[in-house]
């Protein structure tokens, strides 16, 4: 355990903040999940017992009749406003005080940084390049990320949980977002920022980055698996492979709606039916080329002459 | 203890005659305005009235109107949801984001003025602003950690948002001006990493924009994009930097879209972002909360 490089690697002024992130996100989920919880439980209550129903203010915060339901904005939210950005003020100014911005030699093009990484909230796309050609890392994927984010309010149709924290009521909707944001956003960050080194190599966190190791692992393309050789026979197996894959995994989770999720399916009409399917099936096929790549060192599912999936 | 004004000293008795003809200070005295009496009066003032619109006294309406006829807060309501001041509720995270937008912007245009967008200039700049500067280095600090700390609240304001189920109808649009937020935060912060002219920001920069060589069609080592004609000199990474490589053009871009173009199209969305609010009937929440079984569709 090297623990100068991993003191290194955190305190590099520029990793500060993804050390804040690293303590911030999970405290936040936790947040999240604690008022789900406690507005699970009175849903739960209120479904058993029809009086209450008719008589409950339906939050879980303390309500006494002839209280009013809204209070002033002045001093109510505005004090909470003002403190908000005092804490704010003082936690950067010490932050900016304490922490030099970094400020490394004059650019210099003939002089490669290794490993060079684009800023870290971008290091989760730079990760991806492992994993897929840089088109589909680098613009594909990117562009999918936030056409997926705009489309999330007009594919979920669940009437349920509408301004108020919940898990039971939108298990599905949570657990996916939660999936997206958690592990193939900030973790891949995470692992772009501590765990990649020089040559984009990976270091466990603790390893010495050794800036002379060379990677003799051998990548492979899936069809080597098969013995398929000649352009075209590649070219239409891995076609056949990806386009296999995503009706399979499409499939299945057609299945599973149309059992577990009946309302679901009920309430969307095809287009977004459709739409949450293929966004779904990416999110899959992203993980499989990832787990693909790590644990099987396999590269492309699909080799054209002009582009690899 | 006396404080000063709460309980003015007796004043010493002046005899009328010598020294005091006629007694005029002692009329004078009698004819002076308490500060009580002064400030009623100001509040009559020209002046005063066409700056303040209404009463201060402690009143419901005017604690409304406080906010309705402040431009800077009558972006709120004058009243909410009663629960919705709660931390746990909005985290305070889009306010906070908002508020380092705003601490950026200050910090930004003060560095704008020590700060020449061209090779040799900028690195210098940054230099002098480190060492020469009064609290120059501290203003450059400032900028550079809120820009971080902006991205993250800004992820964070999302998960909330998406967490709370305050996407759903009528919040949908808003939504979507967020997301649009969310990739102008993250292309702000972006170009600004180059502007120092280090090997950091050089560096994360053409990592970053080698990804557009590869933009299928448009890009000259993406898919089809030879076969389309495009090179390094003509495709749409030479249109972002200005030339092959990251160079002076590159720098000069990168500026101005740091310093104008992106902090207009940010200001602009979030002037749409937070009438959307007012306009969707406020925070989502909390809202009383709904059953599965009194659903009828
Ligand atoms: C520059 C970035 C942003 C700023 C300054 C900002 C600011 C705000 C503020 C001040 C609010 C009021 C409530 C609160 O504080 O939570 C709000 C609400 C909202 N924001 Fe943002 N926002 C930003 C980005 C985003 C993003 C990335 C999304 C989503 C993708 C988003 C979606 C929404 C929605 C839907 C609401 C209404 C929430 C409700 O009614 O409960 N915003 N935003």
């Amino acid at each position: 355990m090297d623990w100068h490089q991993v003191w290194e690697l955190v305190s590099l002024p520029d990793n500060v903040p993804i050390v804040l992130l690293l303590l911030m996100v999970p405290f936040y989920t936790w947040l999240a999940f604690r008022e789900a919880g406690r507005n699970d439980r009175l849903i739960a209550a209120l479904e058993l017992d029809p009086d209450m129903r008719k008589t409950h203010h339906r939050v879980p915060y303390p309500w006494k009749p002839g209280w009013p339901k809204t209070v002033h904005v002045w001093p109510h939210l505005l004090k909470r406003e003002f403190l908000a950005a005092i804490i704010v003020t003082t936690v950067m100014i010490v932050w900016s005080i304490v922490l030099d911005a970094p400020l490394e030699e004059p650019a210099n093009p003939s002089l490669t940084m290794n490993p060079s990484k684009a800023p870290w909230y971008f290091l989760g796309l730079q990760e991806l390049l492992v994993y897929f050609d840089p088109w589909i890392a680098g613009v594909v994927l990117p562009s999918i990320i936030l056409m997926g984010l705009m489309a999330i309010p007009y594919i979920d149709v669940n009437p349920l949980g509408n301004g108020y924290y919940t898990w039971k009521q939108r298990k599905f909707a949570i657990a996916t977002f939660l999936f997206g944001f958690l592990v193939l956003w900030v973790l891949l960050v995470i692992i772009g920022t501590f765990i990649r080194g020089p040559g984009w190599l990976w270091f466990n966190l603790g390893d010495t980055w050794d800036h002379h190791r060379v990677d003799h692992q051998v990548n492979y393309d899936l069809h080597d698996f098969f013995g398929v050789t000649g352009v075209w026979q590649v070219f239409f197996f891995g076609l056949a492979f990806v386009g296999g894959f995503c009706a399979i995994v499409g499939g299945i989770t057609h299945l599973w709606v149309v059992k577990c999720m009946p309302l679901m399916r009920k309430r969307m009409s095809l287009v977004q039916y459709a739409t949450m399917l293929q966004l779904w099936v990416l999110m899959i096929f992203v993980v499989a080329k990832i787990i693909a790549r790590l644990a099987f060192t396999v590269k492309n599912f699909w080799v054209t002459p002009w582009f690899n999936v | 203890m006396s404080h000063g004004h709460d309980e003015a000293p007796p004043e010493p008795e002046i005899p009328a005659g010598e020294g005091n003809p006629g007694g005029l200070l002692t009329k004078l005295r009698a004819k002076a305005k308490s500060p009580a009496q002064l400030q009623a009066e100001l509040k009559k003032t020209q002046v005063w009235k066409s700056i303040f619109r209404h009463k201060l006294d402690d009143s419901p309406r005017n604690r409304s109107l406080a906010v309705l006829s402040s431009v800077f807060l009558h972006l709120h309501p004058a009243r909410i949801n009663r629960d919705a001041v709660r931390y746990s509720f909005t985290w305070g995270m889009g306010g906070i984001t908002f508020y380092l937008f705003v601490l950026l912007t200050l910090t930004g245009t003060l560095l704008m003025f020590y700060f020449h967008p061209s090779k040799g200039e900028a690195y210098r700049d940054i230099m002098f602003l480190q060492h020469d500067v009064p609290f120059g280095n501290l203003l450059r600090n400032m900028h550079r950690w809120c820009a971080h700390a902006m991205v993250i609240t800004t992820w964070l304001h999302m998960m909330r948002v998406f967490m709370s189920g305050s996407y759903k109808p009528p919040r949908e649009f808003n939504w979507n001006i967020g997301v649009m937020l969310l990739l102008f935060t993250m292309l702000l912060s972006f170009t600004g990493y180059l502007l120092p002219d280090d090997q950091l920001g050089f560096w994360a920069v053409t990592v970053g924009t080698n990804m557009a060589r590869a933009t299928p069609v448009m890009g000259h080592e993406g898919p089809f994009g030879p076969e389309l004609g495009f090179t390094a000199f003509n495709d749409v990474r030479f249109a972002l930097l200005g030339g092959s490589v990251v160079d002076a053009n590159a720098l000069l871009r990168a500026y101005i879209w740091h310093c104008i173009a992106i902090p207009i199209i940010a200001a602009v969305l979030l002037i749409v972002h937070f009438w959307r609010i007012r306009k969707d009937g406020a925070i989502s929440g909390p809202a009383p909360v709904m059953l599965a079984s009194e659903i009828t569709d």
